[in-house]
């Protein structure tokens, strides 16, 4: 009824890997696109883009990021909050080291510094797996935090160790800093998760996305048939780390405008990326979107309704927060592993034969 | 009949030629554990060669040297011609060996058709920045590939399921899906661990099928390990017995039959 396939037959193969192959989700997709790029930039304001645009745009990047990693090639990774710390911290030196440089090119280039960092953490994967990586990982996080909190050269021996988004403009516009308009950082983050979306979805439905599950599922057999563990390992960490980067130059230099490390890319913020994956669901490019979308909005959801609606006090609503999201964890764990995603999945299932089921 | 050198005619009028592989005086020991003694046999060009034995007589150990997994501490592995460097398991899939295992070993979480389009995985070539553009040479490279993949799953008969997450599917199918997976290499030697353990006599019966048919179409050779006496028997041109990490017997399968060595190890031989 809502959601037909009939008469929807590819003729040739191109036409049956595509990414929407049916035409209906293909024009969902273009009409959100278009939602997106043309009428949200006329109606955004302060709030929306601060509160839940921005976060949420620069999260999905870096579910994407560790998605690919996790979700795709198995090799859990605890260590998302030191890598984007590892892309902001890139994208600052490289901000005022060559401030006449494009910031595109700069967060790009964070992104390309995340990835080596992220190849160099990744080494341990090749002989170590499952919680022994994550504690690898996790060394990773709190190592990279250290290091930019002790070593003044990256904060540019700031007086107070933190890091400043200089102004920065694309286009004639300012993109950075306090009196940058909404809709420009809006924009600016958008283009990124467009590009990082249709990037991160050609590399999993192609030939490194198939050798990184296999190595996923069952990595053995996937030597057998061919792959090289290492190198298949390895550019998923480089790929992954890439993206976390341009998320946490994102975060840096477009949201937050300065960043002190302990206190933003701590290893809370690694788990809140972990559990975004987990809840929009592992292996799946809209599950990095909607997960990234639950938790972003959920805190603000709840504020709305707890202090604004029903008048409770804040402290009250915010440790509600906590509880909810650890019960959702769980929940999704034993009902639903594979998150949002799979939801969708089984709604579009559905959908397709309803109103007669049979 | 059997020169092995030269090659020779099946009964049905097959042509074998050269020698593909050759293991000269492997040794395997898991430290104190000889699991393969002294063992030399040849594997022909186009021929289906089968490694029987009882329980623990070292066949899969032996398939495991074949496809790299195991490095035995004497002896030659020798492929088309050329003695083979110690290498990879992955580079001994490069080379063009390709197989399957005892308990499958498919990558549950993908569909029929990407386990069968990764085991192209070894003729695709297009690198990391063209195929995240996915366009051009990437573009082209998968589509290609994806005919040759279509062309397996048209020939194993699974097209209904091409779709299907491999979890979903029955162990029958499963198995095939595998031999799919390993024929979608297009090797030049395809190893077969045991393709028809737990299967009940009609699937065995397809198996069968498909494991002739595969050597018939392509021209694959194969060695497989196999329990049933009566599939090894019909199916293979040649025949190693092992037993107990040795060879007691190499050769047709009615000359193995006749091999009082066999006969003792399969039957047992009183001590009196």
């Amino acid at each position: 009824m809502f959601y037909r396939e009939a008469g929807d037959f590819s003729t040739t193969y191109p036409q049956d890997s595509q990414t929407f192959p049916i035409k209906f989700d293909r024009y969902r997709y273009y009409f959100v696109l278009a939602f997106a790029f043309l009428v949200i930039p006329f109606i955004i304001n302060d709030y929306w883009a601060n509160a839940i645009l921005l976060p949420f745009l620069i999260y999905t990047i870096a579910a994407i990021g560790l998605n690919i990693l996790t979700g795709y090639c198995g090799q859990v990774s605890l260590g998302t909050g030191g890598f984007m710390a590892v892309g902001a911290y890139a994208c600052y030196k490289l901000m005022t080291a060559f401030p006449e440089v494009n910031i595109f090119i700069h967060v790009i280039l964070a992104g390309g510094v995340t990835a080596l960092v992220g190849v160099l953490f990744g080494l341990p994967s090749l002989r170590i797996k499952g919680f022994y990586l994550a504690v690898a990982t996790l060394a990773a996080q709190f190592f990279l935090v250290w290091l930019f909190n002790r070593v003044p050269w990256f904060y540019n021996y700031s007086a107070s160790g933190q890091i400043n988004a200089p102004e920065r403009t694309v286009f004639g516009v300012l993109v950075t800093g306090p009196s940058a308009p909404a809709w420009a950082t809006y924009l600016f983050c958008l283009v990124f998760v467009t590009i990082c979306a249709i990037l991160a979805r050609n590399l999993t439905r192609g030939t490194i996305g198939r050798s990184w599950m296999a190595i996923r599922d069952m990595d053995i057999a996937a030597e057998i048939i061919g792959v090289n563990p290492l190198s298949a390992k390895l550019s998923a960490f480089a790929i992954s780390s890439f993206f976390v980067g341009i998320s946490g130059a994102l975060f840096f230099a477009i949201y937050l405008g300065a960043v002190e490390v302990g206190e933003v890319f701590n290893i809370q913020k690694s788990f809140l990326v972990l559990f975004m994956i987990i809840i929009g669901g592992l292996g799946s490019i809209f599950g990095s979107f909607a997960g990234a979308a639950f938790l972003v909005v959920l805190p603000v959801f709840l504020k709305v309704v707890g202090v604004d609606l029903l008048g409770w006090p804040t402290d009250i609503v915010a440790h509600f927060q906590f509880i909810i999201i650890g019960a959702l964890i769980i929940m999704f764990l034993i009902l639903e592993p594979h998150g949002l995603a799979q939801l969708w999945r089984l709604t579009k299932e559905k959908l397709r034969l309803w109103p007669f089921p049979h | 009949m059997l020169d092995s050198t030269e090659g020779y005619t099946t009964a049905d009028g097959r042509k074998i030629g050269g020698v593909v592989m050759e293991m000269k005086n492997i040794t395997l020991r898991f430290g104190g554990v000889v699991a393969i003694k002294d063992i030399s046999f040849d594997i022909l060009e186009g021929e289906i060669r089968a490694i029987i034995g009882p329980n623990g007589a070292g066949k899969s150990s032996m398939l495991n040297v074949i496809s790299g997994f195991y490095v035995p501490q004497e002896g030659e592995v020798w492929f088309r011609g050329a003695p083979r460097p110690q290498m990879k398991p992955f580079e001994v899939a490069r080379q063009g060996i390709a197989r399957t295992f005892q308990n499958i070993a498919l990558f549950e979480g993908m569909s029929v058709l990407d386990n069968v389009m990764t085991g192209r995985l070894t003729h695709m070539k297009s690198g990391l920045l063209a195929q995240s553009v996915w366009r051009g040479k990437a573009e082209a490279e998968e589509t290609a590939n994806r005919e040759v993949a279509e062309r397996i799953i048209d020939f194993l008969e699974i097209q209904a399921i091409r779709k299907t997450p491999v979890a979903r599917l029955p162990y029958g199918l499963k198995k095939r899906v595998e031999l799919a997976r390993a024929l979608a290499a297009e090797p030049k030697l395809l190893l077969l661990d045991e393709p028809m353990a737990g299967m009940n006599v009609e699937e065995k019966e397809d198996m069968s099928r498909f494991i002739l048919d595969v050597n018939d179409e392509f021209g694959t050779t194969i060695a497989l390990i196999e329990h049933d006496m009566g599939v090894v028997m019909d199916l293979s041109d040649r025949v190693v017995v092992m037993d107990y990490g040795k060879k007691i017997g190499d050769g047709t399968p009615d000359e193995v039959r006749n091999n009082q060595d066999v006969i003792d190890a399969y039957l047992g031989v009183s001590h009196d």
